[in-house]
């Protein structure tokens, strides 16, 4: 169990923003943290791992303290002993994979652990290069592994799909998956990808301007509210044709262009670049997979 | 002809670069990771032996180290040590002076690695001083050479200094600048030749050595 209840005062973009927030995380879950850029997810995970000091509040791991503002408790990151998997992974260039790994062992570990690692995550092959020499892919990985060395109580995953193109991030989003039925480790996770979130998270949390907005499973965040098989899409109105029966609507939803047929009368109350909603019914909607190369 | 001049400058040179490494990467790590009001006052003083005329330097030298003033005297009282016109005195005095040519590289070097790759060694439980010396030094071998040499070539090249502080003392402190003066005095033109020579040869080699190494010219024969 992860209790946090923290408050801090965070210079955004817009101005100063308190962040302020009291979660509760169940052991073994995977939470996720979504919302728009500049909320303070980071900063949160900075305050979890210790790099950054909240103003006020309350950090507690199982039965360990780790912050507590009133009673002067501030663990060092040293001795927090999070996974922190940075945005730009943050690998030791001068190292090999190898050493990046074995670099990131307590001074009592064995090797064993190490080498599970690498055959879960697939490095073998990798092993003793440098990480200048892998993809991103590569990179996120061995990040990954190396986050995993000391068998962190938690691990951070700071957009760790974010840089990735569709086709790798698919197969790290297993690779995530996979990790987490494997360790069984309390995960917070932040993501812009809806889909990500859905396939991984047990429980999101959806913040804005440093407040949590909303919270709940994927599910009831993403899903329900598209679930009758309504479509429904914000567009701007383009053109306007008045034939002899009908009206044609052109209308420009987000990239693409459709033309809707109307009433005269209908017509006649939109002018050019009004704002419009296009809803229809689909009761058996198709679908096409799209393929793409990889 | 006299190798005593060229070899004492080697030596000085050699001193003042094992203690400007050792002094010099824990004030360049200061500076680059404090948020200190004093940063600028203290940036200031490491940079000014780079634009202030050496023998304003060895002026003050002279007037702080001579036995005739309080710090001078307390030295010679208590410590038995006379820091002016002998060995140790240039020893020192050279330090001062060729601090900002190993501070600043190292201290730009260290200011370029990401901050979340020292961060992420502090999540893994390492120190500051382990992430030191196998995260971040490793990373900056090339400003770590560049401030040895420098610093080196620098301490080779001095003048003024040592001769406001050192004077000209065979076999103590006439290193091979003053002697190319000194020889230029008495007309010996050959012997100045043979110790100006013999300096531009080496700091030319040194010199050549870093910007074939940092340039990477060196790769193909070690990988």
């Amino acid at each position: 169990m992860i209790k946090l209840d923290i408050n801090k005062e965070l210079q955004a973009a817009t101005g100063t923003m308190t962040l302020r927030l009291n979660l509760n995380i169940e052991s073994g879950q995977l939470i996720t943290l979504y919302g728009p850029s500049g909320v303070g997810k980071t900063s949160t995970l900075r305050m979890i791992s210790g790099l950054m000091q909240p103003d006020s509040g309350q950090i507690c791991v199982e039965d360990e303290t780790w912050f507590d503002a009133e009673n002067k408790i501030n663990w060092s990151p040293q001795k927090r002993k999070v996974g922190y998997v940075f945005q730009d992974y943050a690998l030791f260039p001068h190292m090999t994979v190898l050493e990046n790994l074995n670099f990131a062992k307590a001074k009592n570990q064995t090797n064993s652990s190490i080498s599970d690692l690498i055959e879960i995550m697939e490095l073998g092959q990798l092993q003793n290069r440098k990480p200048e020499s892998l993809s991103g892919g590569q990179k996120q990985r061995v990040a990954l592994a190396r986050a995993l060395v000391q068998k962190p109580k938690i691990l951070l995953l700071d957009e760790p799909l974010a840089a990735l193109d569709s086709a790798i991030r698919h197969k790290l989003q297993g690779f995530l998956k996979t990790v987490h039925q494997e360790f069984q480790l309390t995960t917070i996770l932040i993501s812009h990808d809806v889909g990500e979130i859905v396939k991984l998270a047990d429980h999101v949390y959806q913040l804005e301007e440093g407040k949590i907005l909303k919270q709940g499973t994927p599910e009831t965040i993403f899903i329900e509210q598209n679930l009758s098989g309504k479509f429904k899409f914000t567009g701007e109105v383009l053109k306007i044709q008045q034939e002899e029966i009908i009206g044609i609507v052109t209308v420009r939803i987000h990239t693409d262009v459709v033309k809707v047929v109307v009433q005269h009368e209908e017509a006649s109350k939109l002018a050019i670049g009004d704002q419009v909603l296009v809803v229809s019914k689909a009761f058996t909607p198709l679908l096409y997979k799209i393929e793409v190369s990889i | 002809m006299n190798w005593e001049p060229l070899l004492l400058t080697f030596k000085l040179a050699l001193f003042t670069t094992v203690i400007l490494i050792v002094i010099g990467v824990p004030i360049a790590y200061w500076l680059s990771n404090t948020k200190s009001r004093i940063k600028p006052v203290l940036e200031t003083l490491v940079s000014m032996p780079l634009v202030l005329p050496p023998t304003v330097l060895g002026f003050y030298f002279l007037m702080v180290f001579s036995p005739n003033n309080t710090f001078g005297n307390w030295l010679d009282e208590w410590l038995d040590v006379k820091l002016v016109f002998s060995f140790s005195g240039l020893v020192i005095a050279s330090v001062i002076y060729s601090l900002p040519f190993m501070i600043h590289p190292i201290q730009s070097g260290l200011s370029g690695i990401s901050r979340s790759i020292t961060e992420a060694s502090f999540v893994m439980g390492k120190s500051k001083w382990e992430t030191l010396l196998k995260v971040q030094l490793p990373q900056i071998k090339p400003a770590l050479l560049t401030g040895i040499v420098l610093s080196f070539a620098h301490t080779v090249g001095e003048f003024g200094v040592v001769l406001m502080i050192g004077g000209n003392i065979p076999g103590k402190t006439k290193v091979a600048s003053i002697a190319i003066y000194d020889e230029v005095e008495a007309l010996n033109y050959d012997a100045a030749n043979f110790y100006s020579f013999v300096l531009f040869a080496i700091t030319f080699c040194i010199l050549l050595a870093v910007y074939l190494v940092n340039g990477n010219h060196f790769k193909h024969f070690w990988k």
